[in-house]
């Protein structure tokens, strides 16, 4: 009985997000971004700052990050300043590998219609009540904490109709977190094929992107897309459960931004 | 190697001496505690010495130096021996520990699985660490270069029954569990209800993480160590630091008040471990307020730690020689916020503590008897809350605890999932104290430093230590030419997770989830 009286003691601790925005998580690094103004030529030294090798020369002159390999240690944006700063929104998450280099190419931008077109049609089915299984290939643990935050009351991510199910056979969406280690190759297999169709599959943080630092190494496979397919890319080491949730959403469809489009 | 160096960062003593192969067994074994009968007292761990890991290092010529560390009071001692390769240049034999240090089992596994050392009359050297195929030619990573590749084909085959009887079957449960959960598979040996025994296989999660290191700069080298246990990212940040520190050339002085912040990332990542695993027992128990109010305390602290730090987990705060800056919260709003969070989990931890359908769950659940936890050197809240009062805050401190006072914390002897939760209660509290003082002697601190100490390493070796929130976390640092040569971190989880299979006695199915949580062990620390 007590329990009755504390739990109504806060009042709702819940988040509005996506129907508002929720400013809290704009205090975390989201990701890093590439400052627009400097027109320089190519940077010889600039790759080498980076430790997981995600910063290069793009096309047009300046730097470029690879977000899909960024683990967000910040050392860019403290030696070079001038060039790169950490970008406050979380939502980060893409539905292209190619789409999570920053700045974007006219490229990427051509062909996310196309993806993005194919993964409504496939989602369709799902858009009220979505279940959703983890897989662990190789994390190192934090990823884990992140999307159990996301069933307690700050997120609480039931009130979308999107619940955690037990059975890859009920499981609409998986998230897989980790580096793709040898090991988890075969159980993550044969999770994703006992799901039914449609099944979408979400790489939960830079580790199962591409395995940020903890790959290249003779256990992990650099990430998990050779392993399942992936359909949406969320970058973060680990990201933040607010970057998991937009992930989520962008995936069924259900961001206020896709609803309105047609 | 330089024995007998003095830390600057950790202790100020260990020491080092080299015995024969053939004589490892034999020194380790009559120094380490390893009394299994009688009541031990909890002072008996001041005067003995506890086995605390065995770590493999690669030579040159293809033998291997086998590094045995014995925690004692104040300190650490190394036991360290050469196994030479045999005539044919495969890796070569050693008697092995366990059958007198019980303790050792798992790591002589380990270094079997990534060095194929074979440690003669080990009772059982399955793979451990590294997934292969039992009785084909270990593929012994240990000699590999970083990038090299490495055909690991995981095996799948059943492991034989240790049980035989009547309706006794295996059940293997995971690696892929119902709910959000690190990757593990155990396997129960059952007639339908009771565990009478129990197994658990690790390397699902193996990521090479020690070969990773191999060739890294330091400051690489710590994002790297953020990442082998993600929810301990700042003690292992801090061991590791610590051990590069004290290979530095000439004396590293970490600024004080560096190694304040250290402290207050520690203990607020203490606090966010625990919490987690009492929202896990409450989860398990269907107490579903407790749980709600458990994981949104839990997301305040991980708040508190992005507003000081920017990162969730305080990822990027712990640099080899100091910390990347001054919090970016203040001292004072971060006191108050820390006030209103306690006071908050104090209310509830109390309810929680006189809610009876909730303590029924725990009391008598996976004990771990004081004589297994002595005689197998459990260590963190495992051990203290099975008669050891061990924490190296206090045992063997370093960084700022040697100046912050540390409040008096109660051991408890009752060895169940009960009395884990009582340890971490007070843990808990303590962490709120220890914080609180590290912040009030961290005001008026100028936000221009320095924050950090150059550190050039010199070539050699040396260890690291902290109390992470799962206990002992120690990392041995080899450098070569300023890049790490080898680094093994180990944490309190694989030192526990060894124990685990043994508090199963009169357990049940349902008793699982309460005994894993109140172990709070992260699978992603034990396999590396």
């Amino acid at each position: 009985m007590p329990w009755v009286t504390r739990g109504l003691r806060n009042g709702v601790l819940t988040s509005r997000y996506p129907a508002r925005p929720d400013g809290y998580g704009e205090n975390w690094r989201g990701g890093v971004a590439v400052k627009p103004s400097p027109t320089r030529g190519p940077d010889a030294d600039l790759p080498d700052i980076c430790p997981t090798g995600a910063i290069a020369g793009a096309p047009h002159g300046g730097p470029a990050v690879d977000r899909g390999k960024c683990i967000l240690c910040g050392r860019c944006v403290k030696e070079r300043p001038d060039l790169f700063d950490f970008d406050r929104s979380f939502e980060v998450a893409s539905i292209a590998r190619p789409a999570l280099v920053v700045p974007p190419t006219e490229e990427t931008s051509a062909s996310l219609a196309a993806l993005r077109e194919d993964l409504a049609r496939r989602v369709r089915a799902l858009r009220r009540s979505v279940h959703l299984r983890h897989v662990d290939a190789g994390s190192d643990g934090s990823e884990e904490w992140e999307i159990a935050a996301l069933l307690g009351p700050v997120y609480d991510i039931h009130r979308l109709g999107i619940f955690f199910t037990a059975s890859p056979r009920h499981a609409d969406l998986l998230l897989v977190t980790g580096a793709g280690s040898a090991g988890m190759a075969g159980p993550l297999r044969s999770t994703y094929e006992a799901m039914p169709d449609p099944r979408i599959v979400m790489a939960v943080g830079t580790d199962a992107i591409s395995g940020g630092i903890v790959s290249p190494s003779y256990a992990t496979a650099g990430g998990v897309g050779g392993t399942v397919p992936v359909d949406v890319w969320v970058p973060g080491s680990p990201p933040s459960p607010f970057s998991v949730l937009h992930g989520i959403l962008m995936a069924i469809g259900r961001l206020p931004m896709q609803a309105a489009s047609p | 190697m330089r024995p007998g160096q003095a830390l600057t960062s950790g202790d100020q003593s260990w020491s080092e001496i080299s015995v024969p192969a053939n004589h490892l067994a034999e020194v380790v074994a009559s120094s380490a505690r390893t009394e299994g009968s009688g009541q031990p007292d909890a002072s008996a761990s001041r005067r003995t010495k506890r086995f605390a890991g065995l770590f493999g290092s690669a030579l040159e010529d293809g033998s291997v130096l086998l590094r045995v560390a014995l925690a004692r009071y104040g300190g650490f001692e190394v036991v360290s021996s050469v196994v030479a390769p045999r005539p044919d240049g495969r890796p070569g034999s050693y008697e092995a520990l366990t059958p007198v240090v019980p303790g050792a089992a798992w790591y002589e596994r380990e270094v079997a699985d990534l060095f194929g050392l074979a440690p003669e009359g080990h009772p059982r050297i399955d793979p451990l660490v590294l997934p292969r195929k039992k009785g084909e030619d270990p593929p012994r990573p240990g000699w590999r270069m970083p990038g090299q590749d490495l055909p690991i084909v995981p095996d799948e085959t059943p492991l034989p029954a240790h049980l035989a009887g009547e309706g006794v079957f295996t059940l293997p449960y995971g690696p892929v569990r119902s709910g959000v959960f690190e990757s593990v598979q155990y396997l129960v040996e059952t007639p339908g209800e009771d565990i009478p025994h129990l197994r658990a296989r690790v390397y699902h999660k193996h990521r090479g993480i020690e070969v990773r290191f191999q060739g890294l700069s330091p400051a690489d080298g710590v994002l790297l160590a953020e990442r082998v246990e993600g929810v301990a990212s700042v003690a292992h940040a801090t061991a590791f630091s610590q051990a590069v520190e004290s290979l530095s050339a000439g004396e590293v002085h970490v600024p004080p008040a560096a190694m304040l912040v250290r402290v207050v990332h520690a203990e607020l990542e203490r606090v966010a471990n625990h919490l987690d695993s009492t929202a896990r027992h409450t989860e398990a128990a269907g107490q579903a307020v407790a749980y709600a109010r458990l994981t949104w305390h839990k997301e305040r602290i991980m708040r508190l730690r992005a507003d000081l730090c920017g990162h969730r987990f305080g990822r990027g705060v712990v640099v080899p020689g100091g910390v990347a800056g001054p919090p970016m919260l203040a001292p004072g709003p971060t006191l108050g916020q820390l006030a209103t969070i306690e006071a908050d989990i104090r209310a509830d931890i109390h309810l929680l503590m006189a809610t009876s359908s909730f303590i029924d769950r725990l009391r008598g659940t996976g004990v771990l008897s004081p004589e297994v936890a002595s005689s197998r050197g459990a260590i963190g809240p495992v051990g203290r809350a099975s008669g050891s009062d061990e924490d190296l805050r206090a045992y063997r401190p370093y960084g700022a605890y040697r100046t912050i006072q540390m409040p008096a914390h109660r051991y408890r002897d009752s060895g169940d999932a009960l009395g884990r939760q009582l340890v971490r209660n007070e843990e808990i509290w303590g962490a709120f104290e220890v914080c609180r003082r590290a912040l009030e002697a961290l005001e008026g601190v100028p936000a221009d430093g320095p924050w950090t100490a150059p550190v050039a390493p010199v070539d050699g070796t040396a260890w690291g230590w902290v109390e992470a929130p799962q206990g002992e976390l120690l990392y041995l640092v080899e450098t070569e030419a300023g890049r790490l040569r080898r680094v093994k971190p180990r944490s309190a989880s694989f030192h526990n997770l060894a124990l685990f299979p043994d508090v199963f006695t009169g357990d049940i199915f349902t008793d699982f989830a309460f005994i894993e949580a109140s172990f709070g062990l992260s699978i992603a620390g034990v396999a590396n």
